[in-house]
């Protein structure tokens, strides 16, 4: 089984959901416990692939003993492990965080069985080879989500959620559409026969239509600007630890990763899919920073961050060069650590004073101190300060499209980076520096495990920057951009690792 | 050709349906609709005209069979519509509980 750990990546988080929903409400803080061990299990698993693929290169898992391309493959290489590990260690951390701020909703037992399908649709999502399988986990981490987002079932919530799934639903349809198309024009199914038959049969239109399809789906699923309308109701709704997992994780294994897998990997990036990707992702930059600006609810605020954030990666990664693949696999890393820190931290705030106005917060730094710093290293990570991760991953993006010749981008970037360091400059002088506003008094600081997940988050912040040196990076993070910029070599991965 | 052209025409009304209503109802409906759209253009796509059913006997040739996958695929893709369905309708129930009307222009409580 540890030559092969393909499986478990899917079967903990679902036996564990099953467990969760059959003994969670009759054995008290049994769901906390199993939970925290699974997604702990998780995140040991793939940092442990990563050690694993080193050797390796690639593992191939056919499901069900069938050989692909007739039976169905999950496939493990660099990127893969890169995006298991960021999605997994967040997990955890978002798991054990929950075990406190949970409390004030009833039916936990429930909301675990949610986030642990969350997680096997995420990691499904990943490690799929196969594009109808890809689809299906996809719809997996999509429902739950719906109904996580939905969670409080209050007013607002309701409506977030309903927005959330018309708009979710319409992506999927979509994205099945696209995956029609290229069936009939392939006759195959699995990813890496796929892009060889792509590659035999040349150029088409239809090809052309299915990746328009495409980039409608995946962009409406990780809010790219013309798609972004659901996000910020929908993110800020739900619970904390959701929204953290939502814009931390699952816009970026959904949207990002299942976009680049398809592009680079299978249909191979042509220039003019490359340069529109660029496009909208400039566009989210400056459009996301612009409207964080105006916000006054704190998790709204940080909803308009994602769509800002999650711009620079896919402009980094769209720009094609070493370069900026490197810097944008490495934001989209860093912003899954931050947005998820910051997100908690509003959490926090929100457990303590029961509210997410800026305006109603003040001087918060003295009564909630671990809250405030590690919102301070999150702010200045995000905002891209020199010591913290952030700044390394949008300085390799700026550069890289420096050095490919697009200046408008590049000045583009630099100036929403600026933006990005004005609102969250407003954060932290609203909510924790300045007077302690009159009510707040009586405010204590988060409890013991909010604290712990924050703690860790700032820390994986500050020695972010550290996976810079080649030592630690080449394995890693260069190893996940050789396997985007390798492009359709994807094939010869695939069927060199079955045997 | 024209069945191809019909299966737009029935995507193009549930898209419409989703953009253009105003009630919530209507607007599961029209998801609906799109996704059964998807799904019929998907069986079309593995249809031949006067085919057999795929089944593989002794003494059968394998001769002008219809393509068996896209009927597998098409089963599941209905079972998770199932499930977007059934969710969207039950949170349009609370949404009735809480709001008092199915009118998406009176539940506005989120802006900006």
């Amino acid at each position: 089984m540890m030559q092969n750990p393909l499986p478990l990546f899917i079967a903990i988080p679902l036996a564990s959901a099953f467990l969760n929903s059959l003994l969670g409400k009759r054995i008290k803080g049994f769901s906390d416990v199993l939970s925290s061990i699974a997604t702990l299990a998780l995140a040991a698993i793939s940092i442990y692939s990563v050690f694993l693929i080193k050797d390796v290169g690639s593992i191939v898992y056919k499901v069900g003993g069938w050989m692909p391309p007739i039976g169905i493959a999950m496939v493990m290489d660099s990127l893969t492990v890169f995006m298991l590990v960021t999605i997994n260690v967040v997990a955890f951390l978002i798991s054990v965080y929950s075990i406190n701020y949970m409390e004030k909703y009833t039916e936990k037992g429930i909301f675990y069985s949610l986030f642990l399908l969350m997680i096997a649709g995420m990691n499904g999502v990943i490690i799929s080879g196969d594009m109808f399988n890809l689809y299906v986990f996809l719809e997996i981490a999509a429902i739950s989500s719906y109904a996580l987002v939905a969670f409080g079932t209050e007013q607002e919530e309701l409506e977030a959620s309903f927005k959330y799934a018309v708009m979710g639903s319409l992506a999927s349809s979509f994205i099945l559409l696209g995956i029609v198309f290229l069936y009939s024009y392939t006759s195959t199914l699995n990813m890496a026969d796929m892009a060889m038959t792509l590659l035999t049969n040349g150029p088409s239109r239809i090809v052309l239509l299915a990746s328009v399809l495409f980039l409608m789906g995946f962009g409406l699923k990780s809010a790219l600007v013309p798609f972004h309308a659901w996000l910020p109701d929908a993110h800020p709704s739900a619970p904390a630890p959701i929204s953290a997992m939502l814009s931390g994780v699952l816009i970026k294994s959904l949207g990002v990763y299942a976009m680049v897998r398809i592009f680079f990997s299978v249909l191979g990036a042509t220039p003019e899919i490359l340069s529109i990707l660029m496009v909208i992702g400039s566009l989210s930059i400056v459009i996301g920073a612009c409207l964080a600006l105006g916000q006054w609810d704190f998790k709204r605020l940080l909803a308009y961050s994602s769509i800002n954030q999650i711009g620079y990666v896919i402009l980094g990664i769209s720009l094609g060069t070493p370069l900026g693949i490197l810097g944008g696999l490495f934001h989209l890393l860093n912003h899954s650590v931050f947005k998820s820190l910051l997100f908690l931290n509003s959490g926090a705030v929100e457990y303590s004073t029961g509210t997410r106005d800026l305006q109603k917060m003040g001087g918060l730094r003295e009564k909630m101190p671990v809250t405030a710093l590690t919102s301070l290293v999150g702010s200045m990570s995000i905002a891209g300060v020199p010591p913290f991760n952030g700044f390394w991953s949008k300085l390799i993006i700026i550069v890289a499209c420096v050095q490919s010749g697009h200046f408008v981008h590049a000045s583009w970037a630099v100036l929403a980076s600026i933006i990005t360091l004005a609102y969250f400059l407003k954060v932290q002088k609203h909510a924790f520096f300045g007077e302690l506003k009159e009510g707040l008094s009586n405010v204590k600081e988060a409890p013991f495990f909010m604290k712990f997940s924050m703690i860790v988050l700032a820390i994986i912040c500050l020695a972010g920057g550290l996976l810079m040196l080649p030592a630690v990076s080449g394995d890693f993070l260069k190893a996940a951009r050789d396997v985007v910029l390798a492009g359709q070599d994807y094939i010869t991965v695939v069927f060199g690792a079955i045997k | 050709m024209s069945l191809y052209f019909l299966c737009l025409v029935l995507f193009s009304v549930g898209l419409y349906c989703i953009l253009r209503k105003r009630n919530l109802i209507k607007i599961i409906i029209g998801i609906a609709i799109t996704e059964y759209a998807v799904n019929l253009f998907f069986v079309l796509v593995g249809y031949k005209m006067h085919g057999r059913a795929p089944i593989h006997a002794e003494d059968q040739a394998i001769l002008n069979m219809v393509d068996p996958l896209p009927q597998a695929l098409v089963l599941t893709a209905i079972v998770i519509g199932l499930a977007i369905t059934a969710l969207i309708a039950s949170i349009a129930i609370r949404v009735y509980e809480k709001y008092g009307t199915f009118d998406i222009t009176k539940i506005r409580k989120l802006k900006g």
